[in-house]
Order: structure tokens, then C-alpha cells, then sequence
């Protein structure tokens, strides 16, 4: 009956998104206040009706209603309460409902500011975000319906259907097949949601976008309007990226972070052009520049992220991510192509009225450098969407599938991020307007010296890797300049207004947020292309199996494997754990245990790492479990990952910097109150 | 995957029993390849079976019995281009990490390139274009400010601002000095 309940209420938020699209229609070309009104209450209304139904959903998972094939397949008896819940997005049916919900979420906020200013956009951001969220209902109605049951048919199989087949006999089953094990890390929950924040977020500047395009509104109120919702998408996106490269460090048992497999591409792909137009919405606010650039940028986004849950979610490329396989591809096909063909159409209309309101003066100039970054943007994401659909054109052309692996990523990215690391460098340091190569020669060569003496040092003190050495020196570089930014601003705060380091530093970054913001996120940028550097240059790896009581060195850590157990633990699983001791010369540094997870009622096993975690390296230990494991003997594989913890360092870097940027500016409230 | 592992499996046995006679007469002389040894050569092989996993870290048994073929065969004497053709004539190309450089794979390495230089040409097109355009002397106020369309700095300051901002910020420093 809840069930039935639960399906009911999404059926009637897609029929109430549809109407919403018809009343912003009708409400816009009629100039009907009252039809844009009712499709503003009426996308109002989608959140506490998706709300219920979510809930509702959630009823069902935590009380064990294993009758429903959702429920049955991400949750079972023994998995506690907090894991139950969040199996809510632990499946392909629930994620995508988990989108729609984040979407009802974010456009009813939307539509809750005071418009009257720009009333004109509201019935195109209506529309917008109710076609997108009626598209999402109709893959939940449609295709994957979490409130499907079990039905047993005349002929003996067991299908999932919303209302019974002919002879078909409900089904109960006493217990669920429970969540993927892979998936019951608490990165892997909160992952993504973080990562779907991200995607959903994004809509909201590319709703706006669109309604600026179909009013031929050609000034950038649409960017200011959206600004905030662009940095919680690209905050969101971000730290979805980094959970996901945490959970696969900790969850995976290979060592790394990061695989260039064609899923993390495709959540990477819109974070690429949502960094770039992040940067480049700048040039148009300061200087009027680059309007048609901007909107390609934010139709390239919505596109890639709906492309990102299309390649997640239908299984079209098979990878480590595709636990779930759908017929809900050719739909997500479909819809890709309608909006981005409407979205570039719209944009070539409207294109002459976009053009620049001044032109570009310099080269050395900082929005000349913004363009350069924005190319360099452009081109990993060229590498990024090539690499992932190659192989399926070479599948349809030749009949025979290749793989595009970390060596090509690795290969044509790598130049490209250096030179993005070179621009963060540089750009800070130029100005508006009108640069020459003297002026912004005379601000570099003062952060360019000791920069220059970073991989001196380091070739002396043994490291003779040249990437290592050019990306460790673009590092510092991005370092100093930084620093040097914000000394220049603390030190005359301190002169002119006569205040102590930390106060002058408070006012500064308190007057300037967005700059000094943007500052700190490149800072944690750079600390955390340290720990990039550090694995993907410098990761040692050695495999052995070892009798008790036998050794295995790596870099200059001994390993000693002292004993193996093997216990069943209270949810079920079977656990097999090593210790071993380390030590560091003749110095003891303690214990790890590398374990492997057997779950029986999946019959899938789950490898976690032993990890001695500091900032200069990890020792990352893995129980082989493939291979011939007994309490007498036991294959090990150990990596040395130098200087990874950086990475994470510069996650939480990063966050602070956002804070900074994103905090509200007292004056940008009250001017917005004003209007 | 456990259904292609069943179907795998005789073939693996097929091949492995094939080459099992000599392997035991060469393995009596040399002594059994390491685990780095094999791994060496097992990063740079994709899973057959289960894709974009590459054959040194992938847990399927499969996997498992082809680490083991790559022993045998290093203890055949074999060489490391000698092992990656053997998987490739068998399995095909998608079990190297990249795709071989020939026919139509030459896309895969020229379009990037191509495309990142086009945009490249096409910027400083552009670049040219408007230099050609700005002919008039630049006064740093192309565009009207006004505090809400410039919250860049409390007292919202557009671009004359901010740039005078920095050189406030000089001036006062070379006072110091």
C-alpha cells in the first residue's frame, strides 16, 4: 500500500512539473501574471511532494519491506540503521530519485527570492528546471521504479513489476541481498550525494542562462544572480571528486586514487568547464567581455552533467562504477541531444546581441590570461571526453573495443595542468585592462627567484625526476606569488591603518573575500598537486608471499608478518586480518592490518588496506586475498605512497578557501536588499 | 563476470596445458619469476574480463591465472613484447592500457592535439582582431560600477578601483623602503 503511495506521489509531481513547463509557457507569451504564478507555486509545490515520497522510500528500506525489489537488492537484515538509510542512493533506482529530489530542492529555492526585478527570467528558469525534473520523474516512473515488488509469473520467474503481471503471485522474500560492500564506506555515502549537489547545482546558472538567452536579456545579470549557486555547485562537485578519490584509496586495495576510468572522467568533465567558466564569468562582470563564450560554457556544463549520470547510470561504458545496468540509456541519449541542440540554437540567435561591450587590449592583460586558462580548460576536457567515447567509436567503426587507459590521460593532461599551474602563477599578478610584458615582468621576477632555487635544492638533495623537478617549481611558484599577494596587502593595511599582522590580515580578506578566497583555493590547489606529484611520480610498489615470521622491504620500511585470523563478524561478514610490524631501520613504528571482507550473502569480498599514514609518505599494505592465503603463509603487496597525505591536506585547504570566498559581503547584501 | 570466468576457464586450461611440457622442462633451469617480475608486465595489461582494471591489481580468478601465465611464460624465456602479443592476439587490443598506434586508433592521439591547436589559432585570431580594434586610448572605466555589480571590495570599487587599490598598495610599500 505505501508502495503504491510512494508511486503515486512521484506520478503526480511529473504531471505537476509538466504543467508547471505549460503554465510558464502560457504565462510568458500571454504576459499572464497569474499562469507564471501557478507555475511558480506549482514548482514550489514538487519538494515536499518528492519529499514525501523520498520518505516514504525511506519507511520502506528501514523497516525491511524486502517485497520491493529496491529494497531487497541495496539493503538486508543485519546492516545497521544509518546504512539503511542512506541505501536510499546505494542503487540505480534510488540515485536517480535522489536527483530529483536535489532538483525540487534547488529550483523551489529559487523560485523563492524576490523577483520582482526579474520577473521577465522566471517563467524560462520555471521551465527549465521543471523540464529537467520531469525528465528525472519520468526515468523514476518509467524505468527504474524503486516501488517495484516481486512477482512471481505462471511459468516460475521472479520479476519486478509495479502491479501484477498476469497469474503473477506477490512475492515476499525474509531478508535482503544488502549493500554492495564497496559501497558501505562512509566516502561512498556521503560521495554521491556531495557529487549529485554538484550536478543539480548547476542547473540553476544554466536555467538562468537560458532564460537571459529566450529574453534577450544581454547583460550579466544572470551571472550575478547565480554567482553563489555556481560556487556551491563547483564546492559540491569538487568535494564529491575528492571523497570519491578518498573512498577508492581506502575501499579499492590498489594503492592509488585515481584511475582515469571513464566514470571519474565523467564526473570530472563538468567540473572542468564549471572551473572555467568560474573564471571566466569574471572577465564578463569586470570588463563586458566574452557573453557568448560564458553561455557555451554553462550549456557545455548542464550537458556534461547530465552526460556525467547518463555514463554513470546506464552502464554504457562498463568500468570498476557500473554496479548498475539500465535500459534507461537511449532516454538519457535523447535528452542530451534535445537540450543541446535547443540550448546552442537559442545561443546562435541570440549571438550578435552578446558581443563584447569593450575589446581586449593586451596579451599580458589579466583577462587575456583568463582566456588562456579557460583554453587550457578546454583542452583537458578535449582529452577527457575523447578518451572516454573513443573507445566506443572504435567499437562501432571496427567492431573491436580498446582501451583509452591512465597513460594517454597522464600524457596529454600533464603538460596541460602545468601550464594551468603556470597561469595561477602568473595571472594574480597582472592587471585589467591594459598589462604589457614589462609591468607584469617587473611583478613576476621578485616570486620567480626562489621559485627557481626550489628544484635546485631538490636536484641536489637527489631528486632528478624533471617533471618532478618543473612541477615542484610551479608549485612553489603558485606559493609564492600567492603569499607575496597577501603580504603586499597585510603589510600596507599594516602601514596605512596602522594595524597588527593578524587584524590587517582579517580586514584584508574580509574586504577583498572573493580575491583573497580564490587566493586560498588556489593555494590548496597547488598543496595538493604535492601529493599528486608525490604518488604519481614517486610510488614504489613490491609484492611477496611471506611465512610467518618472514620480512618484505620497501623504501627504507621493513615489514615483519607476525600472524593471520580469521574471525565472522556481527554483521555477517567473514574477516581475515594480518598483522605485521613495521620498522624504519632497527626503529619499531607499530602495527598494520591489511584485512579482506568476505560477505556471503553477496559472495563478494572487499580488500582494505593497512595504512601508516604521515606527511611525508604512506605505507599502504594489501592482503592479496585472491591468492593462497593460510594462518602460515600470506602474499602481501605494500606500496610507498610519498607525500599523498597532501592531497587530502589541500581537500580541506580548499574548503576553507571556499568559505572565505563564498561568505556573504555585508554590501552585496544590502545592495541586493535594496533592489 | 562469473558466467565469462566459466567460459574462460576451460580456454585458460587449454592454453596453460598446452604449454605445460616445456614449461616444466625450461622452469627446471631457470628459477620461478618474482611477483614485482610478473606485476612488472601484469600493470601493463587491462583485465580481459573485467574492464579498465588493469591485470597486476585485479582480484578475479581469471586474473589470477593469467598472472600466472605471465610467470610461466618469463620463465620461459619469454620477453615482455613477446607476453603483451600473446594477450593480444587472444584477447584482442583492449587489454593493452592504450590503443595500438594504427589505423583508425590514430584518432584517438591526433584529435586532441588537433583540436587544442585549432582552439589555439582561433584565440589568437581573436587576440589580433581585438588589439587591431582597440585603437582608442584605454581609460581602465569600460565598464559603470556601482556597489552592486562589483562586490569585490567593501566599499565596491570597480576596476579603476581595484587597479588603484594595488597601486595604492605600491605606492604606500615604496614609501616604507
Amino acid at each position: 500500500m505505501l508502495a503504491q503511495f510512494g508511486f503515486g506521489v512521484f506520478a503526480l509531481t511529473f504531471m505537476l512539473a509538466i504543467f508547471c513547463v505549460g503554465a510558464a509557457v502560457v504565462g510568458y507569451f500571454d504576459k499572464s501574471d497569474r499562469w507564471v504564478e501557478a507555475a511558480r507555486r506549482g514548482m514550489l509545490l514538487t519538494f515536499p511532494l518528492i519529499t514525501l515520497g523520498v520518505l516514504t522510500l525511506a519507511y520502506l528500506l528501514v523497516t525491511g519491506h524486502y517485497e520491493l525489489q529496491y529494497v531487497y537488492s541495496v539493503t538486508s537484515n543485519e546492516m545497521p540503521l544509518y546504512l539503511k538509510i542512506t541505501a536510499l542512493w546505494g542503487g540505480q533506482a534510488g540515485s536517480l530519485v535522489l536527483w530529483s529530489w536535489l532538483m525540487s530542492a534547488f529550483a523551489s529555492a529559487i523560485t523563492l527570492r524576490k523577483w520582482e526585478r526579474d520577473r521577465d527570467l522566471l517563467p524560462w528558469v520555471v521551465v527549465v528546471t521543471s523540464i529537467t525534473l520531469a525528465f528525472f520523474l519520468s526515468l523514476t516512473i518509467l524505468y527504474e521504479n524503486p516501488f517495484a515488488r516481486w512477482w512471481q509469473t505462471a511459468g516460475g520467474d521472479f520479476v519486478p513489476r509495479m502491479f501484477a503481471p498476469s497469474g503473477g503471485i506477490p512475492v515476499s522474500p525474509a531478508d535482503g541481498q544488502g549493500l554492495n560492500p564497496l559501497l558501505r564506506h562512509p566516502g561512498m555515502i556521503i560521495h554521491p550525494p556531495m557529487l549529485y549537489l554538484g550536478f543539480v547545482a548547476f542547473v540553476i546558472p544554466f536555467a538562468f542562462a537560458i532564460a537571459a538567452l529566450v529574453t534577450g536579456r544581454s547583460d550579466d545579470r544572470w551571472i550575478r544572480l547565480t554567482r553563489r549557486w555556481t560556487l556551491i555547485a563547483w564546492l559540491f562537485l569538487s568535494l564529491g571528486l575528492v571523497l570519491g578519490m578518498r573512498w577508492a584509496y581506502d575501499v579499492l586495495g590498489w594503492g592509488g586514487y585515481w584511475a582515469w576510468d571513464p566514470v571519474e572522467i565523467s564526473a570530472f568533465m563538468p567540473w572542468l568547464t564549471g572551473t572555467a567558466f568560474l573564471h571566466s564569468v569574471m572577465i564578463q562582470e569586470k570588463r563586458g567581455m566574452f557573453k557568448q563564450w560564458n553561455m557555451l560554457l554553462i550549456i557545455l556544463t548542464y550537458a556534461l552533467v547530465i552526460f556525467g549520470t547518463f555514463l554513470t547510470r546506464s552502464g554504457v561504458l562498463s568500468s570498476v562504477h557500473a554496479f548498475a545496468q539500465s535500459a534507461i540509456g537511449p532516454m538519457f541519449f535523447a535528452f542530451i541531444g534535445i537540450t543541446f541542440v535547443t540550448s546552442v540554437a537559442l545561443l546562435i540567435y541570440r549571438w550578435k546581441d552578446l558581443h563584447a561591450e569593450v575589446e581586449m587590449h593586451s596579451l599580458f592583460s589579466r583577462e587575456a590570461l583568463f582566456l588562456l586558462n579557460n583554453l587550457l580548460f578546454m583542452g583537458v576536457l578535449i582529452v577527457c571526453f575523447w578518451g572516454v567515447i573513443f573507445p566506443l567509436i572504435s567499437e562501432l567503426v571496427t567492431g573491436q573495443k580498446v582501451t583509452v587507459g591512465p597513460p594517454f590521460y597522464q600524457r596529454a593532461n600533464g603538460p596541460l595542468f602545468g601550464a594551468l599551474m603556470a597561469i595561477m602563477g602568473i595571472a594574480p599578478l597582472s592587471a585589467w585592462g591594459r598589462s604589457t610584458f614589462k609591468t607584469l615582468g617587473r611583478a613576476l621576477w621578485k616570486p620567480s627567484i626562489p621559485s627557481a632555487i626550489v628544484p635546485v635544492v631538490l636536484a641536489i638533495l637527489g631528486v632528478h625526476n624533471w617533471i618532478a623537478l618543473i612541477g615542484f617549481a610551479l608549485v612553489a611558484f603558485v606559493i609564492f606569488v600567492t603569499l607575496f599577494e597577501f603580504w603586499r596587502g597585510v603589510h600596507s593595511r599594516q602601514n596605512n591603518q596602522n594595524e597588527n599582522f593578524l587584524v590587517a590580515l582579517w580586514q584584508l580578506a574580509g574586504r577583498n573575500r572573493r580575491r583573497y578566497g580564490g587566493y586560498l583555493i588556489h593555494l590548496s590547489m597547488v598543496v595538493m598537486a604535492i601529493g599528486i606529484l608525490g604518488i604519481e611520480l614517486f610510488q614504489t610498489t613490491t609484492q611477496k608471499t611471506l611465512a610467518v615470521g618472514e620480512e618484505i622491504q620497501i623504501a627504507d620500511y621493513t615489514l615483519r608478518f607476525d600472524s593471520l585470523a580469521q574471525f565472522p563478524y556481527t554483521d555477517g561478514r567473514i574477516v581475515t586480518r594480518a598483522a605485521l610490524s613495521v620498522f624504519q631501520g632497527v626503529q619499531y613504528l607499530g602495527n598494520l592490518y591489511p584485512r579482506y571482507d568476505y560477505y556471503p550473502a553477496s559472495g563478494q569480498p572487499m580488500t582494505i588496506a593497512g595504512v601508516r599514514s604521515t606527511l611525508a609518505d604512506d605505507l599502504y599494505v594489501v592482503l592479496v586475498n585472491w591468492e593462497n592465503v593460510s594462518s602460515a603463509q600470506a602474499p602481501f603487496k605494500v606500496y610507498h605512497n610519498p607525500l599523498v597525505n597532501w592531497l587530502w591536506i589541500g581537500s580541506l585547504m580548499f574548503i576553507f578557501g571556499f568559505l572565505v570566498a563564498a561568505w556573504p559581503e555585508r554590501d552585496e547584501e544590502r545592495w541586493e536588499d535594496k533592489k | 563476470m562469473k558466467v565469462k570466468n566459466i567460459i574462460l576457464l576451460p580456454l585458460f586450461l587449454l592454453l596453460f596445458g598446452v604449454a605445460f611440457i616445456p614449461v616444466v622442462a625450461v622452469s627446471a633451469q631457470q628459477p620461478t619469476p618474482s611477483d614485482d617480475e610478473v606485476n612488472a608486465i601484469a600493470r601493463q595489461l587491462y583485465c580481459p574480463v573485467c574492464e579498465n582494471t588493469p591485470l597486476d591489481v585485479c582480484p578475479t580468478t581469471a586474473c589470477h591465472q593469467w598472472r600466472e601465465l605471465i610467470r610461466q611464460m618469463l620463465a620461459e624465456g619469454k620477453s615482455e613484447a613477446d607476453i603483451k602479443q600473446y594477450f593480444v592476439d587472444y584477447y584482442g587490443a583492449r587489454v593493452l592500457s592504450e590503443p595500438p598506434r594504427t589505423g583508425i586508433n590514430w584518432l584517438v592521439y591526433v584529435v586532441p592535439p588537433v583540436a587544442f591547436l585549432a582552439g589555439a589559432y582561433l584565440l589568437f585570431r581573436a587576440f589580433q582582431t581585438w588589439k587591431r580594434l582597440s585603437k582608442e586610448p584605454f581609460t581602465g572605466a569600460d565598464r559603470s560600477s556601482s556597489p552592486g555589480t562589483e562586490p569585490e571590495t567593501a566599499k565596491g570599487s570597480g576596476i579603476v578601483e581595484d587597479d588603484a587599490y594595488v597601486a595604492r598598495l605600491e605606492e604606500e610599500l615604496k614609501k616604507r623602503k
